[in-house]
């Protein structure tokens, strides 16, 4: 324990005194047991008594437990945040593990063997020796159709999902297609309708993947998982079908036409240009020579 | 040409770097040290303390300075300090009719034993604006008295003696402690005590108000308010007794409430109860409204339906933690789910537009 009158406040803010990857193994060891509990019931929301963290609750402080949890002293730590390693929360967490864990960090993709984000899916394929764990703000899919989280679990245990599937139906009468653009709910395993955190619907197809995905809410105490290969069914109806959606442009930097797109506004009259979310899928095309409409300005500006 | 933004990392080290100097302010200004703020800034820093769920004066003075006075963010940093202390054990639970009062008051007795004993308390001071305090000086030394030697009984006990207040149930179990487990409904009533009293004070407070303006009515009389120092002991095995191990301050507050008896329960009168670190009797006697509020279903009294009824409403959202970190992360970026909504939008209103167009061209 720390004495303020012998050490001076310099102590408090040393992160050596902590252990590996900053949780104490105690802690560690509730959380994968809710990890493991998690994968053997998918998409199953199971409470976990959630830490305190040095970050706000909202900020990924499930997804940073989950990945405290997880990690071991040989990973290779990836952190993206909208898709992108270079955001400042992305930053934060990134430096947050670098600092407890030591652990090596990557923006690459492929040499990650572990990945949090939030609100996104990389856009190249994940294999079965990485996971990827996502930050997730508001676990439970039912919540804004029913605020009491008493009444939400009960619906799960007794599979009454008809308010979600009226509320889809009401959509579709009212607006003529379903208003749901992010966070689009999911059927997993055929039982479980899970929220897939705010990741556009155009990401949804991904959640079917060779990776385990781990999901943590930190202020909401639950923790849900989706182990490889696990079926995950976009909800819809058979006249109305899932469909997953993105800008209908290519990326003005790499050319590419099969990624999330950010829509970037150039100049006070409102000119826009299209990129990849996805900083290291876009930067590695780049490397491998393909050009967007935009992309070969850049290049002669940087030669 | 477009150039991906970069350099998050040297902007958040530039941020941090202006806050350190924004923090330290005017430098031919004296800088403020932890033991002026423990010793001047009491009643902020016993705030930490109790919703910081820590009661350490000096860790919750040094979170106040490097918190600039933000007091949400001086207890977050006691919250997150406080999460990976080793937990050695638990104390035996104190016994507030042992306290040592600085302040015991009581509205439903005029005299009773132990007195009344108004403490330093700001309840009748005129709310004037002492010039005198913008220039330093000392002052008088205010008159002593020698401590009263016998405990100070508590007020209920008086009452409890003719059967008139209800009787709390005793148990030995050990309560369950909401920083270790997942909060759970229903909540029993020692788990709700505990959010409510590391719980905000305005929330709690605000909770409080409502009850008092016919939302749910409890009629609270403060049956008793005492604040003051009570030993700390623990059981150490190897002794096979407990010892004395330090000594905290605590604020204690009972309320008596009318209540006209319901289909389980005869007329009698029932209790709130609030207990708070520090000398924090605004939150103390929030607490016992609200606590009171909460006990609606164990009395036999109807649901009003209103929100300090609501156990789920007032323990997920009384936590200032919680709250304030989920409320802030909206700051965070949102482009890939905004992105996402514009698409759905832009197409909503295309589709808006043709099925008009249609429906126009037919009328022509």
């Amino acid at each position: 324990m720390m004495d303020l009158r012998e050490n001076g406040p310099e102590t408090a803010t040393e992160m050596t005194d902590y252990n590996f990857a900053y949780l104490d193994e105690q802690t560690k060891r509730m959380i994968r047991r809710a990890i493991l509990k998690g994968l053997a019931i998918p998409g199953y929301q199971v409470p976990f008594a959630s830490r305190e963290m040095p970050m706000p609750y909202g900020w990924g402080t499930g997804g940073v437990q989950v990945s405290a949890a997880t990690l071991t002293p040989e990973d290779t730590f990836k952190v993206i945040d909208q898709g992108a390693d270079d955001t400042t929360n992305a930053v934060s967490i990134r430096k947050f593990f670098e600092r407890t864990a030591g652990v090596a960090t990557t923006e690459e993709t492929s040499k990650a063997s572990v990945i949090q984000t939030r609100h996104r899916i990389p856009e190249e394929p994940l294999r079965e020796d990485q996971i990827l764990v996502y930050q997730v703000p508001i676990p439970e899919p039912l919540r804004f159709l029913e605020p009491s989280e008493v009444e939400t679990r009960k619906m799960h245990s007794l599979e009454e999902y008809g308010l979600m599937h009226v509320k889809l139906y009401e959509d579709i009468s009212r607006h003529g297609a379903i208003a749901t653009a992010y966070a689009y709910p999911v059927k997993v395993e055929g039982r479980y309708v899970m929220d897939p955190s705010p990741i556009p619907k155009f990401d949804n197809p991904k959640l079917e993947m060779a990776a385990i995905q781990l999901f943590g809410a930190g202020r909401e105490q639950r923790i849900y998982a989706l182990p490889p290969w696990c079926r995950v069914v976009s909800l819809d109806f058979e006249d109305y079908p899932f469909e997953a959606s993105k800008a209908d442009a290519p990326c003005d930097l790499c050319g590419a036409d099969d990624s999330y797109l950010d829509e970037v506004i150039m100049d006070d009259s409102g000119t826009r240009m299209f990129v990849c979310s996805d900083t290291d899928y876009c930067a590695s095309r780049r490397a491998a020579g393909h050009v967007g409409a935009q992309g070969a300005i850049e290049q002669e500006g940087a030669a | 040409m477009y150039v991906a933004v970069k350099g998050g990392e040297r902007a958040i080290d530039n941020a941090h770097a202006w806050l350190a100097e924004e923090r330290r302010g005017d430098t031919d200004v004296a800088e403020l040290s932890v033991a002026q703020i423990r010793e001047q800034l009491k009643l902020a820093v016993n705030r930490v303390m109790a919703e910081g769920s820590l009661y350490d004066p000096d860790l919750a003075a040094l979170a106040i300075k490097q918190a600039r006075g933000d007091l949400i963010e001086a207890i977050f940093l006691i919250r997150a300090y406080r999460t990976t202390l080793p937990r050695f054990g638990h104390s035996v639970p104190v016994e507030t009719g042992d306290m040592a009062c600085d302040r015991r008051i009581s509205a439903t007795f005029k005299d009773a034993p132990g007195g009344q004993v108004l403490g330093p308390t700001f309840d009748y001071t005129h709310r004037l604006l002492d010039f005198k305090l913008a220039a330093e000086g000392d002052i008088p030394d205010a008159p002593g008295a020698a401590p009263r030697d016998a405990p100070t009984p508590h007020i209920t006990g008086f009452l409890n003696k003719e059967g008139l207040i209800q009787t709390e149930k005793e148990s030995d179990d050990t309560p369950a402690d909401l920083t270790r487990e997942p909060l759970a409904l229903p909540a029993d009533r020692p788990l709700r005590l505990q959010a409510l009293t590391r719980g905000d004070e305005g929330f709690v407070l605000s909770m409080a108000y409502s009850t008092q303006r016919g939302y749910a009515r409890n009629h609270a009389f403060v049956g008793e308010l005492r604040i003051g120092r009570v030993p700390v002991e623990m059981e150490i095995p190897e002794l096979g007794f407990a010892i004395e191990i330090g000594e905290i301050e605590l604020t204690e507050c009972e309320t008596v409430n009318q209540f006209q008896g319901s289909k389980t329960e005869p007329p009698q009168f029932t209790r709130g109860y609030g207990l708070v670190f520090g000398q924090s009797e605004r939150k103390a006697i929030s607490m016992a409204l609200v606590d009171r509020a909460l006990r609606w279903k164990e009395l036999g009294e109807d649901d009003m339906g209103a929100p300090a009824q609501d156990e789920e409403f007032v323990l997920y959202h009384c936590d200032n933690i919680q709250a304030t970190g989920f409320l802030e992360h909206i700051k965070l970026p949102h482009y890939v789910d905004f992105q996402s909504e514009l698409e759905l939008i832009r197409k909503l209103r295309r589709e808006a537009a043709d099925a008009s167009a249609t429906s126009k061209e037919a009328a022509e």
